[in-house]
């Protein structure tokens, strides 16, 4: 009974995971400015990761397998939030793209 | 399903290749090979080919897309347009090459097929004798370590002539000037963020580099890939820290001690087999019993093979880091 119910959580968790990645793929594609369309990547970042794994880990329960997705999980969740960050610092320094609020504020500030 | 999967990723390699040609920014096109070879890796992986895998993930991806960044910092962002008359050489040149490689595989055997002769010539001899004369499962390590040993060492000297000129090439100007030596000081000192996360990497890659590299004989991996994943560790610890830290902690004679270091013991563990009364790098003489004799002798080649690949990627990135701009030097 309760490894049945424990597979199915693993299977939910699961497609919570692959709905978040193609909710960060629409996003990417259709949000407006870079920072926003990094704001819906960050979503394949963590939430999909957290998902994914955590699925995969009540799938595989108490092996060497599990330790491994851990250690991945964890890795990936140091590192995908990093490389989000580094991104968005070098697109605000190079000025390739300002974030939207910053355009209105400077727009309120120079109209008056 | 797996073919599938393998089709999806073929064509989105497909895509990927054709979005290289038609970019022609360069931090662009970068940054799509590093895909593409990430692509590449995973079909490898699909293929079974794990130890392909790992080298083109830590060479392909990572190494090389850091040397590709390095190197546009020396040049402009954009590609230069081609003139009209080259163009029409270059189309012939790729249309008679494809047509070439389509006629090529007409013929060839189906993927994975058993009766294929390239499974039928001298692998199946690699796959019965691997277990029995080294003593241990990963055929891959066997076959080019021991039974191609010779082709292994050519690629060590390879990798070490590839160092050497680029270091011939590029060395001759390191950079000088206060712009210059306040970059080289800083690295990424300022991203608090990269710095805490790299240094919490750093170490842990380092020993996934050391255990790829003395597991290579039961799992996946080797010299060839230890070398490259040590490599990337240190080239995040330049990119953290700054040129100058990274080369205080590795300096530009350690890296060709290394190089050369690796490619001598490769070959003087040959030169050994032969004073023993051997073949050169014929290992089973190393020691009283061969099994124990190849294993030695292989785990000697395989660190020195990572030595060399090592000391060569870090000093092409050095070699690429520590120059001048050349925009800065006018």
């Amino acid at each position: 009974m309760i490894e049945v119910a424990i597979e199915w959580l693993g299977n939910a968790l699961l497609i919570v995971g692959a709905a978040s990645v193609l909710i960060g793929g629409i996003g990417v594609i259709r949000m407006p400015d870079l920072y926003s369309r990094m704001h819906a990547s960050s979503l394949t970042d963590t939430m999909a990761t957290l998902a994914l794994f955590s699925g995969l880990m009540l799938h595989s329960g108490f092996t060497l397998a599990t330790i491994k997705l851990m250690a991945i999980m964890a890795f990936l969740l140091l590192t995908g939030p990093t490389a989000t960050y580094a991104l968005a610092n070098a697109a605000f320094r190079s000025g390739i793209e300002q974030p939207r609020s910053l355009n209105t504020d400077d727009q309120e500030k120079s109209a008056p | 399903m797996t073919i599938v999967f393998a089709l999806f990723l073929l064509t989105l390699l497909v895509v990927t290749a054709l979005a290289i040609v038609r970019t022609k920014n360069l931090f662009i096109a970068t940054m799509l090979l590093s895909i593409f070879s990430l692509l590449m890796a995973v079909n490898f992986f699909i293929l079974d080919a794990a130890d392909v895998a790992l080298t083109e993930a830590a060479v392909g991806a990572g190494v090389t897309t850091v040397i590709f960044l390095s190197a546009l910092r020396l040049t402009s962002q954009y590609e230069r347009g081609s003139l009209a008359s080259s163009r029409w050489i270059a189309v012939i040149v790729v249309v008679t090459t494809t047509v070439l490689l389509i006629s090529g595989t007409i013929n060839t055997p189906n993927l994975g097929d058993p009766n294929a002769p390239v499974h039928q010539h001298v692998a199946p001899f690699y796959l019965e004798n691997t277990e029995a004369l080294m003593g241990f499962p990963n055929v891959v390590t066997a076959v080019l370590s021991s039974f191609r040993g010779y082709d292994t060492l050519g690629e060590v000297f390879v990798v070490f002539i590839a160092a050497v000129g680029v270091m011939f090439i590029l060395d001759a100007r390191q950079g000088t000037g206060p712009e210059y030596e306040l970059r080289v000081e800083k690295g990424l000192k300022h991203h608090l963020i990269p710095r805490a996360v790299g240094g919490l990497l750093i170490p842990f890659m380092l020993l996934f580099g050391l255990y790829v590299q003395f597991h290579g004989e039961y799992g996946p991996g080797g010299g060839f890939q230890a070398g490259a994943i040590v490599a990337t560790a240190f080239i995040l610890h330049a990119i953290l820290e700054g040129e100058r830290t990274a080369l205080k902690a590795f300096s530009r004679n350690a890296q060709m001690a290394l190089i050369i270091g690796g490619s001598t013991l490769y070959g003087a563990v040959g030169v050994v087999c032969m004073l023993k009364g051997g073949t050169f790098l014929d290992y089973s003489v190393l020691m009283e019993d061969p099994v124990t004799a190849r294993q030695v002798g292989i785990i000697i080649i395989e660190l020195g093979v990572g030595m060399a690949v090592c000391g060569a990627l870090l000093s092409i990135f050095h070699s690429f880091a520590a120059r001048k701009p050349v925009a800065q030097a006018k």
